[in-house]
């Protein structure tokens, strides 16, 4: 009998379309795993920003990794509550994007919901001299900044 | 009207506020002043037109028969949708953008805020979603009236006509529609009236921060309304023209 532990492993290897070095279960949008038969599995997912365009994508993809796995029957249903933070973002997810060339999450919503104005380090030279030119960068999860010091433009994956 | 029937027109006032407004704003595309403006009206753009998915979709779960998030704006005429006339009004210069922004963004906050405490478990997960979101349109708007307004001669002026040239149509925003009425006394919708003064607070400091004026309105002076009864301004027609072209020239096309 698969387990959740096991689907969810296979999940690891979905990316996300957009930033593909993350995967669905890093970016903490998998609520839910329901076996109901061994032949039929239900995934519950959650949108990162209402107007993502990239669900549709990642829906298909959910289906088509776990049906090459041999679930006969797949479905992906979405969910709007409790709404995705970047709360639910992994620590691996984290150290992967900061690889990558895009700035994580700097701190927890629930810790401090209050701070728009935190410092973002430079993804590239580590700098603390960095300014943010936009709220709104090239997907609705992320914002532009610039470092002072290397001269790097950057994308900071907002804290959501 | 029993909540059944108020739900539905409900859910359709503020999921089409969300889709024209979604709308205008994606005419900016490759019109803003700056690059990163432009991907910010954009992103904006977005995260309405997906809330307003959200909302046409809870409608088309009530109402079954067939519906889908596409009925709604692709399919109904000019006199059903129940928008407030402030979002569908035509383009304009950069400050126009950013006064209407303003106006409809500060509004949106606190409207918001309200609906997240709705007895409707759907719709207050829609809100607190769509609150996120409206955080930083509201920052948005703020931060440009007050760059605008503080700014140079030419562009101080320009803000400044386009808070008066717009005024008229924001008491329409906190006039309660029958509609509002019977959500509110169902549980699931907000005291729209009670909406006014947490606006006007913030409008007043946005304005002042930004060295700007607002016209002073009498209790009771006339002020444009009607969306909320599907009475529209001359510009609707034309925004389902662009909208609803395609439905319409080739019906039942899907993709």
């Amino acid at each position: 009998m698969i387990s959740q532990k096991t689907i969810l492993e296979w999940l690891e290897q979905v990316p996300d379309p957009e930033v593909p070095v993350l995967s669905v279960v890093d970016l903490g949008i998998i609520r839910e795993i329901h076996i109901n038969t061994p032949d039929q599995v239900e995934v519950i997912i959650t949108p990162t920003y209402s107007g993502c365009p990239a669900m549709h994508m990642i829906a298909m993809n959910i289906k088509g990794e776990l049906m090459a796995r041999g679930i006969a029957s797949v479905s992906v249903k979405e969910t709007l509550s409790p709404a995705w933070t970047t709360d639910w973002m992994s620590e691996t997810g984290k150290a992967k994007l900061k690889a990558y060339g895009i700035a994580p999450p700097q701190y927890r919503i629930d810790k401090d919901p209050g701070t728009i104005g935190a410092i973002v380090p430079c993804p590239q030279c580590g700098s603390k001299h960095t300014t943010c030119i936009s709220e709104f960068g090239s997907t609705a999860c992320k914002a532009l900044f610039r470092c002072q010091d290397c001269l790097e433009p950057f994308d900071y994956f907002k804290c959501h | 009207m029993s909540n059944t029937q108020s739900l539905p027109a409900y859910l359709l006032q503020l999921a089409d506020d969300n889709f024209v407004h979604g709308h205008r704003l994606g005419e900016w595309c490759g019109h803003a002043p700056e690059l990163e403006v432009d991907m910010a009206i954009t992103n904006i753009a977005l995260d309405l037109i997906g809330a307003s998915r959200s909302l046409y979709q809870y409608v088309a779960d009530i109402e079954g028969n067939g519906q889908t998030e596409d009925s709604y704006p692709y399919l109904r005429q000019e006199r059903e949708f129940r928008n407030l006339l402030l979002v569908e009004l035509p383009k304009g210069d950069f400050a126009d953008l950013m006064a209407r922004c303003l106006f409809f963004d500060i509004y949106q906050y606190h409207y918001y805020k309200g609906l997240t405490r709705s007895h409707d478990e759907r719709l207050a997960a829609i809100a607190t979603k769509t609150l996120k979101e409206i955080s930083y349109h509201r920052r948005f708007s703020s931060e440009w009236v007050v760059r605008l307004g503080d700014g140079t001669s030419e562009s101080h002026q320009r803000m400044q006509d386009a808070i008066h040239r717009w005024w008229d149509y924001t008491p329409e925003l906190f006039k309660a529609s029958s509609v509002d009425q019977d959500a509110f006394h169902a549980g699931f919708g907000i005291d729209v009236p009670a909406l006014k003064p947490l606006w006007e607070q913030e409008i007043a400091q946005v304005l002042q921060e930004a060295t700007l004026s607002y016209p002073l309105r009498a209790e009771g002076a006339w002020f444009q309304q009607g969306g909320r009864e599907g009475l529209h301004t001359e510009h609707m027609g034309y925004i389902l023209a662009d909208v609803q072209y395609l439905q319409r020239a080739y019906p039942g096309a899907s993709w």
